[in-house]
């Protein structure tokens, strides 16, 4: 049960939950950015849940199948063709032996997620399949793909697919990602209140632009900087993804998924965890509003978008019943 | 001891007892972070101790909200300084310091009007507490550094570092973990390895340890390799 890889796109690795319990070994959680395609991706493929998949940024890799299986491409909007033919994103699709998948250059968003049923299986480091690059660590030999490596598929559930699937995700599924302005919601951090009236205010005044120094580990956010009121020395705490830090030069830093696990600059904010889908959709050049929120109302906002998670993935999942009665 | 309580996002809470460095508030904290430990409820991740602070993970669909995990702190937490103290494990690390092991060993003892033979003593005759695991996997924040040894980093950081390397920056000493880019001062390297992810305990030193630096020779170095290295990297 293998793919090909022919090409590996701009940068694309094995990415699933991330890895829990670590982090007394300094472990970053890592993981995949947009939890919300991902989770959804695997749904449409018949996954239960956690399974490994593909997160390609900016563009994708090109996949060469040897099985019959199901896939799904989900997130930004990445043009796909299946053996030349244009391939929708956000459904079910049925793979031949043989079957070549090439996700494109990325038209709106920043990261896809590509989905097989059964998972990509590559073996299991420290409880996860993801890649964290810096320290070589899991996916393929801890790397981005390249042309010429082969990926194991898991095993798959039985299928016994003969018609195409006629059904997918409305486009309010990947809603989150449009717009090159993105209000992304936050609650203000441990050491707000040292920042300055003025730094404060800007901070969920002022738009901040995505820089090209933005990547898994963090997005480098360019404004008005942000200055604190006294300057003292910063004891290292705990950082997780999305917290936002203000290192001297005053120009704020967002942590994502590969954060390390402490940090010694003060932290003006921390996102919500609802809308870290929306930030690791944005791309270098995007804005980014921060709008205040409290913390219980940023627990609410995560409550909430759980749930209408799983109300998308009990629809996936009658889907899947159906079409297993009617095959 | 005082502490305070904040949310550091929708599943995490920090308990800070102080906002500086102090040999004193680290005990306090390991000792915390056994007891919670000890106390496990359902539902809480991780407990993950700092310099003078420690966060809790917690799952909130299991655990509850933010304010029962406060409740349950405080209820734990207690009167800090008096009971189970954390066990203390005292870990050998073997260094071959200078030569091309540590290539700025000559350049620490110059700085500091030493010779290379006092800097090694005055380095390996330290007792070292890990106050911390972070910024990368196996790195351990180590206090306890002579004065007299603390030289600042380099003015142009190296592009690698080999995994291992022993080094100074200001008034810190550690060891590289993994091959990364790095400013420290290199004044040797210890054959063994800090982090392995495929040991059932990735990172050899934990929060709470203490450190003792031991002087080998190339000879060592290379005989250690052999009869530990599994060809591995």
């Amino acid at each position: 049960m293998m793919m090909d890889v022919i090409d590996g796109g701009f940068f694309t690795t094995v990415q699933d939950g991330g890895r829990i319990g670590y982090r007394n070994a300094g472990v970053p959680v890592g993981g995949v950015m947009d939890a919300w395609a991902y989770r959804l991706a695997n749904a449409l493929v018949g996954n239960e849940g956690d399974e490994a998949v593909l997160e390609a940024t900016m563009s994708g890799p090109t996949l060469r199948f040897h099985v019959e299986t199901v896939i799904a491409v989900c997130g930004g909007d990445f043009p796909c063709t299946l053996n030349g033919e244009p391939m929708a994103m956000w459904k079910p699709v049925i793979i031949r032996p043989g079957d070549v998948l090439k996700v494109g250059v990325c038209q709106a968003g920043w990261r896809a997620y590509i989905a097989v049923s059964g998972g990509i299986g590559v073996p299991s480091v420290m409880g996860s399949r993801s890649t964290y690059v810096p320290a070589q660590l899991g996916g393929l030999s801890g790397r981005p793909l390249q042309p010429g490596d082969v990926l194991p598929i898991g095993t798959a559930r039985e299928h016994n697919i003969r018609k195409p699937f006629r059904w997918g995700l409305s486009s309010d599924a990947g809603r989150y990602i449009d717009g090159k302005t993105k209000t992304v919601r936050a609650v203000p951090g441990p050491e707000y209140s040292e920042f300055t009236p003025e730094s404060r205010r800007q901070f969920f005044a002022a738009r901040y632009h995505v820089t090209p120094q933005s990547d898994r580990i963090g997005y480098r956010l360019s404004g008005p900087a942000l200055v604190l009121g006294r300057e003292r020395e910063m004891v290292s705490e705990a950082v997780v993804f999305g917290t936002v830090q203000v290192p001297t030069s005053g120009q704020p830093i967002v942590l994502m998924a590969d954060s390390q696990t402490t940090g010694g600059y003060p932290r003006i904010a921390q996102v919500a965890a609802a809308d870290l889908p929306v930030l690791a959709q944005a791309r270098p050049g995007d804005r980014i509003q921060f709008q205040p929120v409290a913390p219980e109302e940023a627990v609410q906002l995560y409550i909430e978008q759980q749930r209408r998670l799983g109300r998308w993935i009990a629809a996936i999942r009658r889907q899947w019943g159906e079409k297993d009665e009617n095959d | 001891m005082e502490y305070t309580l904040f949310p550091l996002c929708e599943y995490a809470v920090t308990v800070r007892f102080a906002s500086y460095i102090d040999e004193a508030v680290n005990d306090i904290v390991h000792e915390t972070a056994a007891r919670l430990q000890g106390e496990r409820k359902e539902g809480i991740k991780e407990i993950v101790p700092a310099f003078s602070s420690l966060t809790v993970y917690y799952d909130p669909v299991v655990a509850g909200n933010y304010a029962d995990v406060c409740a349950w702190l405080r209820e734990n937490i207690g009167s800090t300084g008096q009971a189970a103290r954390h066990s203390t494990r005292t870990i050998v690390i073997p260094v071959c310091y200078g030569g091309e092991f540590g290539p700025d060993l000559a350049d620490v003892a110059r700085f500091h009007g030493m010779t290379e033979d006092e800097v090694v003593a005055l380095h390996s005759s330290g007792r070292y507490r890990v106050y911390m695991i972070g910024f990368s996997p196996g790195f351990a924040y180590l206090g306890g550094l002579s004065p007299r040894l603390a030289t600042p980093r380099r003015p142009v950081p190296r592009t690698t570092v080999p995994a291992g390397s022993v080094g100074i920056a200001g008034g810190q000493t550690g060891v590289y973990p993994l091959a990364t880019p790095g400013g420290w001062q290199l004044i040797g390297r210890t054959p063994l390895r800090l982090f392995d992810p495929h040991r059932e305990k990735p990172s050899l030193l934990s929060a709470g340890d203490i450190v003792e630096f031991r002087r080998i020779t190339a000879e060592e170095f290379a005989r250690w390799r052999e009869e530990h290295d599994d060809g591995r990297h």
